[in-house]
């Protein structure tokens, strides 16, 4: 089947068909998801896009470089927060759009390095802990900066956070062109969907650059890495700081999107989800980490029916459907681990890690015995 | 001219010495090989000479200039390629996307592409599994895949860990012979081997290693003579 996807790839004028018809749907998805579904879903929509770079840009430090992050939310805090305490009344800041998202960016890539310089040594189960540690670490200053200076506003949050706008065009209001009626969920779906395709093209760049080669020489053995001239601790950090100024990026765009932010928005549990996308989809494959990214948003939201299913069958709520979503999500996780352990879209690299695969085992037949020729 | 030379060269593991003393000297379009029994300190030797341990005491001049403390990244730009003990090589990576990591230091990639077709013409065997997983590559041929990378960062001075380690006979042999045709190329070569016999045919000088300290250098062809050498490392 693979195979026939790649022929089928080969053939130029259908794939460009397929971009054309990918395109076609993208820009059409708010009105009919709008239509089918209504607004609350292109809400959803909007949301998907958000994970989706989030996803990817995990995907840098654990997909490629193989350096597990349990805390990666923190920087999605960190875009957030810088965007929120920058742009809102709390401290009567109101900056422009486009100097916040790369400010955001950048600052989220500091905190990335910040992370990756002392655990540079560290691998695997040892760096999981730490960046988790980490991860906390930003959650709980969020919730207690408040005293005795008030930089965060602790618990209760920032609010009333400027929507993105660019000069006086601003996402959050309704626009109309060609008599067509653009509410804000809508724009903000084209911006969202703008950049989440711009962080797609840097990650497809990426992963077969020179550096791209370098994370997965650093991933596959770190003594051999360094032997062909790769410096293993600029080239890690650099992955850290990457994947963390994608996060920053998403979270700024979170707050203007959403008008309010609070440290409830970035604890552990954010992180395991980001992590469960990219796992599930298919680690260090983007096409799998925006297939994880779009199931682990919408199947949750999709789940919500449950209880208006129970309901109209038994005229009340039996199990409660968050409840129900933390069950079947485990549920769903172990049978893929169980059944295609290398995610759901896995990448080449990775499908040879796990492969017990019949084309592997013929490779290896054909030059063991190679003393004979 | 001296490409390579160590002076008092002194390498310790927490406070083992395994290295004590080591003065060596390696003359440009060289091969150059160090024999010695298992534990003697050689593959220690090696390490220091490319960056990847700190010497604990004396000297390493490179082109003249010293060049201790120098990471090993920063020596592959330099000149200096190592050929690890156990090949190193990117087991789930292709046979092609090794020899892409090994240009990594480079900046020519016109210059790459000419020595990864020189390569492949020197490897044929390589060629025919560009694009198979290196790690179902047979020892021999992952051998073969190391010696290829290390060769596309271009050195000048390359080191080899036991090439021979784990390698059917005929294979050994094989090995060799490629060593011999790349230091015809003229690429100074340092070699570590446990098949001192082997390796001083292939050689123009020889040292013998034994607990961290060089105790004979000759010619290689004297050293094939030295009943002390036939009587401890060449099984006569």
């Amino acid at each position: 089947m693979i195979e026939r996807w790649h022929r089928w790839k080969q053939d130029r004028r259908t794939a460009w068909a397929a971009y054309v018809a990918l395109a076609v749907l993208l820009a059409a998805l708010p009105f009919l998801t709008g239509a089918a579904l209504g607004r609350g879903w292109v809400r959803i929509l909007d949301f998907t896009l958000l994970y989706v770079m989030l996803a990817l840009g995990l995907n840098i430090v654990v997909g490629y470089a193989g350096l597990l992050d349990l805390g990666y939310i923190a920087f999605y805090a960190v875009g957030a927060y810088m965007y929120a305490l920058l742009a809102s009344p709390h401290f009567n800041l109101h900056l422009p759009f486009w100097a916040l998202l790369p400010l955001g960016a950048g600052l989220a890539g500091v905190f990335g390095i910040l992370l990756g310089a002392p655990t540079l040594r560290l691998r695997g189960d040892y760096l999981a802990i730490v960046t988790l540690g980490f991860g906390e670490i930003i959650r709980i200053f969020l919730n207690n900066l408040n005293a005795p200076v008030n930089i965060t506003n602790g618990p209760q949050g920032v609010n009333l956070i400027d929507p993105v706008s660019v000069g006086n065009f601003s996402f959050s209001q309704t626009h109309s062109l060609f008599g067509m009626s653009f509410p804000g969920i809508y724009t903000y779906y084209y911006l969202f969907l703008a950049l989440a395709l711009l962080v797609i093209f840097v990650s497809l760049r990426l992963q077969n650059s020179r550096i791209g080669r370098a994370w997965v020489a650093i991933r596959e053995d770190e003594v051999a890495a360094e032997a062909m001239g790769i410096n293993t601790r600029n080239i890690k950090l650099l992955a850290f700081a990457m994947g963390a100024s994608f996060a920053g990026i998403s979270g700024g765009l979170f707050a203007g999107f959403q008008g309010f932010i609070s440290p409830e928005s970035f604890n552990l549990f954010e992180s395991i989800i980001v992590l469960c996308m990219i796992v599930l989809g298919g680690m260090g494959n983007i096409p799998g980490v925006i297939l994880g990214a779009v199931l682990l948003t919408v199947f949750p939201e999709a789940l919500r029916y449950l209880g208006e299913l129970q309901n109209t069958l038994f005229g009340r709520i039996l199990v409660d459907p968050s409840d129900l979503r933390m069950l079947i999500f485990g549920l769903a996780l172990i049978l893929i681990m169980i059944f295609r352990p290398a995610g759901l879209l896995p990448s080449v690299r990775r499908q040879r890690e796990f492969g017990s695969d019949a084309s592997v085992l013929a490779q290896e037949q054909a030059s063991l015995y190679d003393t004979q020729r | 001219m001296n490409i390579l030379q160590t002076r008092g060269l002194e390498v310790a593991y927490g406070g083992i010495r395994a290295v004590k003393g080591v003065d060596l000297t390696v003359r440009r379009g060289e091969l150059v090989c160090l024999i010695g029994a298992n534990g003697a300190g050689k593959t220690t030797t090696l390490k220091s000479l490319c960056g990847m341990l700190a010497p604990s005491g004396g000297e390493i001049l490179y082109e003249g200039s010293p060049i201790t403390g120098i990471p090993s990244y920063e020596l592959v730009r330099r000149g200096i390629s190592l050929v690890p003990e156990g090949r190193g090589i990117f087991g789930r990576l292709t046979v092609e996307e090794n020899i892409k990591i090994g240009a990594y230091a480079r900046r020519d990639g016109a210059g790459v592409r000419a020595d990864q077709d020189r390569l492949y013409d020197l490897f044929p065997r390589l060629s025919e599994r560009r694009s198979q997983q290196a790690g179902t590559l047979s020892g021999g041929e992952q051998q073969m895949l190391a010696i290829a990378r290390a060769l596309m960062s271009r050195p000048r001075l390359l080191l080899l860990d036991e090439p021979s380690m784990g390698l059917a006979p005929m294979l050994v042999q094989k090995i060799f012979e490629i060593i011999r045709r790349i230091a015809e190329d003229g690429v100074t070569l340092l070699l570590v081997e446990q098949n001192a016999k082997l390796a001083l045919q292939a050689s123009h000088r020889g040292y013998v290693m034994e607990s961290g300290k060089i105790i004979l250098t000759d010619s290689a062809a004297a050293l094939l003579k030295d009943p002390k050498v036939q009587h401890a490392y060449l099984g006569g």
